[in-house]
């Protein structure tokens, strides 16, 4: 079959699927459903979308060599100005330092959702270690998210716990059920493991969905209170007696601002940390061990080490850090209830995983910001914009199968004298 | 050092150790030769504790480490080669080194140095990711990673496996040396002629029993070992 015949194929087959699922309407005439032509609009997105097709098809070896060129695996080189630690060094700091003013210099509505992202940061930093450094695949992280934000929403409700005093049980609270869940299911491999933890994930939700009198079940968790700094809370009365606000404290106007830019530069902080935590973690020998356990268990029982320990270790951090994203998340909210940990949450975090280069910190970071601020921006597409989200995973599973940035693993130099 | 006394080791219902016993002298070079599927892998696990015993003893050291786990077991100056290598690719073949010497960080740089002198090829790919060396460097490297944990006795699973004759002549040049140096050495190994040739003393395993036991020279000699395992 020549290129033009094949080519003509394949625009005839998108024109026959598209006719039907786009090209027509239902629309309800009385008590009848009556088959319309869709708007014209919609029917020349169709064609447009046929010709494309033709084109694709007709000069589909010019485009296979242009994506394999994207596709080629010399190593993305790092700009002049950041080869040197020391220079990598200042940019970070310059970026920091860009991240801290941010606050005062965008919106409202920025801020927000550059928030959200950074929770997805963490999340996707937690998950990287259980997945890209340790190689567990972990279906159910959301279940230890959902474990840290009823951490502190319950102890708040229950025994009026701050936020603060709740943030490192929450993170603890998730590390022993990482732990407890650890224990069996990690004599599993791949996709036994995953299995396992997709369950576990979903027992949670369906558990804190179920047991009405202690989580409220389906309704949630409502009025929990936002984070205060040191004890200074961002509300524009005091909701004890006696107690002040933060703008009264300062002797400044009440703005609803201030609260958005607290909860930004608080998730900040946790993220550094956090970015921080981890980077100490892969220099260590568990980090090592960790990769070593990824690349052959056997070599590694053989040296000594004990797979299931050291899985454990990165089971139980990974956790903790989605407890501690999740008691954020339920500050942050003031509302939650099992509906915000569904699957598809640890599906879109272990996207953000995947996506990054698995291990690779700056790539999950990167990649979070793009898995969160991209469906923002595309909100004006409404319902095509899950359908650009697609698109656009599916076009970096064909050029960049290794992730945005792939890891660079830390080289180790053993000190020498 | 290494003793087995009347082993039997299990796979659900299939008896792959039928009461085998055998015994390592510090110093020795000994080996165990068998056919495929004689339980040549299976006694070496056993005596590293995966699979376990079914019921016997296994000593190292006059220590009972029948019912200790694998990863204790390898921790107390017994080192493996595992068959096929199985050195992490993704990583330097420093860093590889460096997982040898995991749980012993006593003189690890005058190991390391000894480690390199014995290996120069490891030296010259110092910095190399594992997975893309050669085969005889990679059980090399997988050699030098065992010898990292400064082991008293080096079980060696194979190490001709898959190898040009010129490399294994050079690993067995190692293996020798090695003894020379004081390190006792526990050698599996389907080309009997050269293991024999190394070995102070010899196993022969069938069907999970073991059939002869002699020295290496001996063996080498004898009507059986030859037929079976010699080529006539």
């Amino acid at each position: 079959m020549s290129r033009v015949t094949s080519a003509f194929v394949a625009a005839l087959i998108t024109l026959v699927l598209g006719g039907f699922l786009l090209g027509m309407s239902l629309t309800s005439e009385g008590i009848n459903l009556v088959v319309e032509a869709s708007s014209t609009g919609k029917i020349t997105f169709l064609f447009v979308g046929v010709v494309l097709v033709f084109l694709l098809q007709l000069f589909r070896e010019q485009v296979g060599r242009f994506t394999t060129k994207m596709r080629s695996d010399e190593r993305m080189e790092l700009p002049g100005f950041l080869r040197t630690p020391q220079q990598q060094r200042v940019w970070t700091m310059f970026v920091i330092i860009g991240l801290l003013i941010f606050p005062f210099l965008s919106s409202r509505g920025a801020v927000d959702i550059a928030t959200l992202t950074l929770i997805y940061v963490m999340l996707g930093l937690g998950l990287n270690v259980v997945v890209g450094l340790a190689g567990l695949l972990d279906l159910g992280y959301v279940g230890f998210y959902a474990v840290g934000a009823y951490t502190y929403a319950l102890l708040n409700m229950y025994f009026g716990v701050s936020f603060w005093v709740a943030l490192p049980i929450a993170g603890g609270l998730a590390a022993l059920f990482g732990f407890l869940l650890g224990f069996p299911v990690l004599r599993l491999r791949g996709d036994y493991l995953a299995i396992v933890t997709l369950g576990f994930g979903e027992i949670i939700r369906i558990l804190l969905n179920n047991w009405t009198e202690l989580t409220g079940g389906p309704n949630g968790i409502a009025r929990i209170p936002k984070p205060t700094l040191f004890g200074l809370e961002f509300s524009r009365r005091p909701s004890e007696e006696g107690a002040t606000t933060f703008h009264e404290f300062f002797g400044i106007g009440y703005s609803s601002e201030y609260k958005v830019m607290f909860l930004y530069l608080m998730a900040l902080v946790l993220v550094l940390i956090t970015v921080y935590v981890i980077r100490r973690l892969i220099r260590m020998p568990i980090g090592r061990a960790w990769e070593a356990l990824r690349e052959d268990d056997i070599a590694c029982r053989s040296l000594g080490l004990n797979p299931t320990s050291i899985k454990l270790g990165a089971f139980t951090i990974g956790a903790s850090f989605a407890g501690f994203a999740g008691s954020f998340f339920a500050a942050r909210q003031g509302f939650i209830s099992p509906e915000s940990f569904t699957f598809i949450e640890s599906a879109i975090i272990l996207a953000i995983v995947v996506l990054g280069g698995m291990g690779s910190q700056l790539g999950v970071i990167l990649a979070a910001i793009a898995m969160t601020v991209l469906p923002e921006l595309a909100r004006e597409f409404d319902e095509y914009r899950m359908l650009l989200f697609g698109l656009m995973m599916v076009l970096m599973m064909i050029w960049r199968p290794q992730g945005l940035l792939p890891m660079k693993r830390p080289h180790l130099e053993l000190k020498r004298d | 050092m290494l003793r087995l006394d009347n082993v039997h080791t299990h796979y659900g219902p299939i008896e792959a150790l039928q009461g085998v016993s055998l015994n390592v002298e510090k110093g020795e070079i000994v080996t165990l030769i068998g056919a495929n599927g004689a339980g040549k892998t299976t006694l070496l696990m056993t005596a590293c504790g995966d699979p376990r015993a079914s019921s016997g003893t296994v000593t190292w050291k006059g220590e009972d480490i029948t019912q200790k786990a694998t990863s204790e077991i390898m921790r107390t100056g017994l080192a493996v080669v595992p068959e096929g290598r199985r050195v992490f690719s993704g990583m330097t073949v420093e860093e590889n080194l460096a997982m040898g010497g995991f749980f012993n960080y006593t003189n690890y740089e005058e190991r390391l140095a000894h480690v390199l002198e014995l290996f120069p090829r490891l030296k010259e790919r110092y910095s190399q990711r594992a997975g893309t060396m050669s085969g005889g460097e990679q059980q090399m490297l997988a050699i030098g990673r065992a010898m990292m944990s400064n082991p008293g006795l080096l079980i060696l699973d194979e190490p001709s496996l898959g190898l040009a004759p010129i490399i294994i002549n050079q690993i067995f040049e190692i293996i020798d040396q090695l003894r020379s140096e004081g390190t006792t050495i526990f050698l599996v190994e389907q080309n009997a002629n050269q293991a024999l040739k190394l070995a102070d003393r010899g196993y022969v395993i069938e069907h999970g029993k073991i059939v002869l036991e002699d020295t290496g020279d001996n063996l080498l000699v004898n009507e059986d070992v030859r037929k079976a395992y010699l080529g006539g």
